[in-house]
């Protein structure tokens, strides 16, 4: 058995700077979340429609992707099925030989960081540069994304000018307004050099081969129209069946991201560039990913393959919040992560995500397509006790405790013995140490100390039995 | 008289034995019957969410037997345990048509307390003074979220007596409690408390009430720990009359 880890990673997030902003941005898109849904009577039934669309999706996946597929084709472009991270880093990787392409450019997508995909190109001799200015950000410093769409969340903007100053030639300056200007400049000429444009692609459209993308900062139209091939890679659940359908999955979207009514940029693509057309790219592919996905699809935590990857249940998680987004150790954190990162890649390695989470229920509050993650982490702690990766010690305790708890006259006898027996433990009612395990308790809180009357006995003084 | 059972949780049992008798207190003041299915131990819960189902449905099914040999509303100190009783029990015993039904028939007439007293009894004001005191109301997350208690425990407290309630601000956010999360991941639980506590000291209320006694548990250590003089009660203590401190 692995060691559990989230707790060893948590315990580095815990009170540090970095998770401290991290904390301040989330609650800052909870409430612009909040704000926006407020505005917006229809929010409700809109979310119920957007379940309806994300669920139906899933259960058509087959004949929509092939539908899918054969749009895209149709327009001239190319689909390549993925059963892994490797084999799309492959076909990524010849086409770009083939292409003899020297600079990538990126758009945000997440999904890209899920297989690795940066570090593959490059060792490949290809310059890759991500374009988004959070992933750039990531990318300048070595770093890791800590939330799925607000990936630098865990830096302040002082962070971000001594980074520049240091790997941009630049003066410091920690304005955000500067800070964009130099990153936009840094950029531009980056755009025009590229010979490759990879994008993620946020909602897949079957009946038009269409794939969709959202961005705030324009970065995300750059890489898909200015260099010569563009490749959108996708998860295959990300796909819904009509631009009718896409329209409310991105309403309710950015209403729960960020906040707004629409992101800024919007962006359609279906094809590569038409002879009548200006710009655009002459080749077109779409990378499907599996790695995982189909297993997920096949068990009982399938419902989380609805997500449309908005982060709004990383901004109202405590965990989250307090524990940072890189203790989750992988590219999705938050309640997502816990679930979708165990289901994916198996609870072998994974089983401490499912217990990162006080089960408070706020995410399923915050989930735009409501899908019921305190439930789909009940299942999967459950799996992981029946697997045999349950919390260190845990099985001696619950087994004890069920033992007392399903014998009626032992269970009366046990609270009296606690209660007499912890006398010694605690003056005036309260015990402040405990050995053992007992420790993790009293480490940060006092403990009450056991009645010595438990109400059994209260309760038999009180109407002579029964 | 309306006759109700008491489950009166394992927390309840063994720490707070004397909410228990608070709860018995008002509910035969507002002319209820007490019945205390004496067999009674724990619903399971603990087991249940780290995912020993074995474990918890051998004592959700205790508890079954126990209580669906009883008669009248099952009335419950705690929005956790009730909720484990109404939403997660009875698929403990998919497969088992007989226990199910039992599950279900006993789920049915589970009823968390304060929403008991204001749903089912109709009582907003239940008589209670305390006089001189500020109160902040903490809504436990799995009452709130997954039964919908809130404006009943508020209301009840707004009619006490002598007793001011103030708004705990982020009041939906989590205690950090989460059962065995607290000693599991014991400095994010710790963390979590740390700015609930915050919040509510920043009400400036002297005393935090609340229906759920494990986060109340938590909290009340946390504070103690931190030197505050805030008292914790549970919900059925300030209704009971005068809160001694």
């Amino acid at each position: 058995m692995v060691p559990v880890a989230f707790i060893d990673r948590a315990r580095k997030g815990l009170g540090s700077p970095g998770v401290a902003a991290l904390n301040t941005g989330s609650r800052r898109m909870m409430s612009h979340r909040l704000t926006a849904v407020e505005e917006f009577p229809s929010m409700d039934s809109m979310r119920d429609r957007a379940r309806e669309i994300r669920l139906y999706s899933l259960a058509h996946l087959d004949e929509l992707l092939a539908r899918f597929t054969d749009e895209v084709e149709a327009q001239g472009g190319h689909v390549f099925f993925a059963a892994d991270g490797e084999e799309a880093i492959g076909y990524i990787r010849r086409l770009a030989e083939r292409e003899n392409v020297g600079r990538i450019v990126k758009s945000k997508s997440m999904v890209t960081e899920e297989i690795h995909l940066n570090d593959a190109l490059e060792a490949g001799e290809f310059e890759v540069v991500e374009t988004d200015l959070g992933e750039f950000i990531i990318q300048l410093s070595g770093d890791t994304p800590s939330h799925i769409i607000a990936p630098v969340m865990h830096k302040t903007r002082q962070d971000v000018g001594r980074l520049f100053a240091d790997k941009l030639d630049v003066e410091y300056t920690d304005d955000p307004q500067e800070l964009n200007g130099i990153a936009r400049s840094h950029l531009r000429q980056i755009f025009l050099d590229a010979d490759m444009g990879i994008s993620g692609c946020n909602v897949a459209i079957a009946e038009s081969g269409t794939v969709s993308l959202v961005t705030n900062e324009g970065n995300g139209r750059l890489t898909t129209t200015a260099p010569r091939v563009h490749v959108a890679i996708m998860g295959m659940e990300r796909i819904v069946p009509t631009l009718g359908d896409a329209a409310v999955i991105l309403e309710v979207l950015a209403r729960s991201a960020t906040g707004q009514k629409l992101s800024v940029y919007t962006s359609l693509i279906t094809g590569p560039r038409r002879p009548e057309e200006p710009d655009g790219p002459d080749e077109f592919h779409v990378v499907i990913l599996d790695n995982g996905r189909s297993r997920v699809l096949g068990g009982d935590t399938a419902e989380i393959l609805a997500c449309i990857r908005c982060g709004a249940c990383l901004n109202v998680c405590p965990v989250y919040r307090e524990a940072g987004g890189h203790a989750y150790g992988f590219t999705y954190s938050g309640p997502i992560g816990a679930v979708l990162v165990p289901s994916l890649l198996g609870l072998e390695d994974w089983h401490d995500l499912p217990y990162a989470s006080s089960l408070c229920g706020a995410c399923l509050d915050a989930c735009p397509v409501r899908i019921d993650l305190p439930e789909l982490l009940l299942r999967l702690r459950r799996d992981a006790v029946a697997q045999g990766y349950p919390p260190p010690g845990l099985e001696r305790v619950i087994g004890w405790y069920a033992g007392l708890a399903t014998r009626p006259a032992l269970w009366r006898t046990a609270l009296r013995a606690a209660g007499l027996g912890s006398k010694v433990l605690g003056r005036k009612g309260w015990i402040s140490s405990l050995p053992g395990k007992g420790a993790a308790w009293t480490d940060h809180r006092d403990l009450p100390r056991p009645a010595t009357r438990p109400f059994h006995a209260r309760w038999k003084e009180r109407n002579g039995g029964t | 008289m309306v006759k109700v059972q008491l489950f009166v949780t394992c927390l309840v049992d063994s720490f707070f034995p004397e909410v228990g008798e608070a709860v018995v207190d008002v509910l035969e003041r507002h002319g209820c019957t007490v019945e205390f299915p004496f067999d009674q131990t724990c619903c399971g819960q603990p087991a249940f969410n780290v995912g020993y189902h074995d474990q918890a449905r051998e004592m959700a099914q205790h508890t079954i037997e126990v209580l669906d040999a009883t008669e009248g509303t099952i009335v419950v100190p705690s929005g956790s345990c009730a909720d484990m009783m109404i939403n997660h029990t009875p698929e403990l015993f998919d497969g088992n048509d007989e226990l199910r039904g039992a599950a279900e028939r006993v789920s049915a007439r589970v009823k968390e307390f304060s929403s008991f007293l204001v749903d089912e009894l109709g009582i907003t004001d239940a008589g209670a003074v305390c006089a001189g005191r500020t109160a902040t109301y903490h809504p436990s997350c799995h009452g709130f979220r997954n039964l919908g208690i809130r404006v009943q425990p508020e209301t009840l407290l707004d009619h006490v007596s002598g007793l001011e309630r103030v708004d705990l601000p982020d009041a939906e956010t989590c205690c950090g409690f989460g059962g065995l999360f607290s000693v599991e991941l014991p400095e994010v639980s710790a963390s979590i408390m740390s700015t609930k506590l915050t919040n509510v000291e920043a009400t400036g209320a002297n005393l935090l009430v609340g229906v759920d006694v494990s986060c109340l548990m938590h909290l009340a250590g946390g504070l103690r720990r931190r030197g505050s003089t805030i008292e914790v009660k549970h919900i059925a203590e300030v209704l009971n009359g005068e809160p001694a401190s």
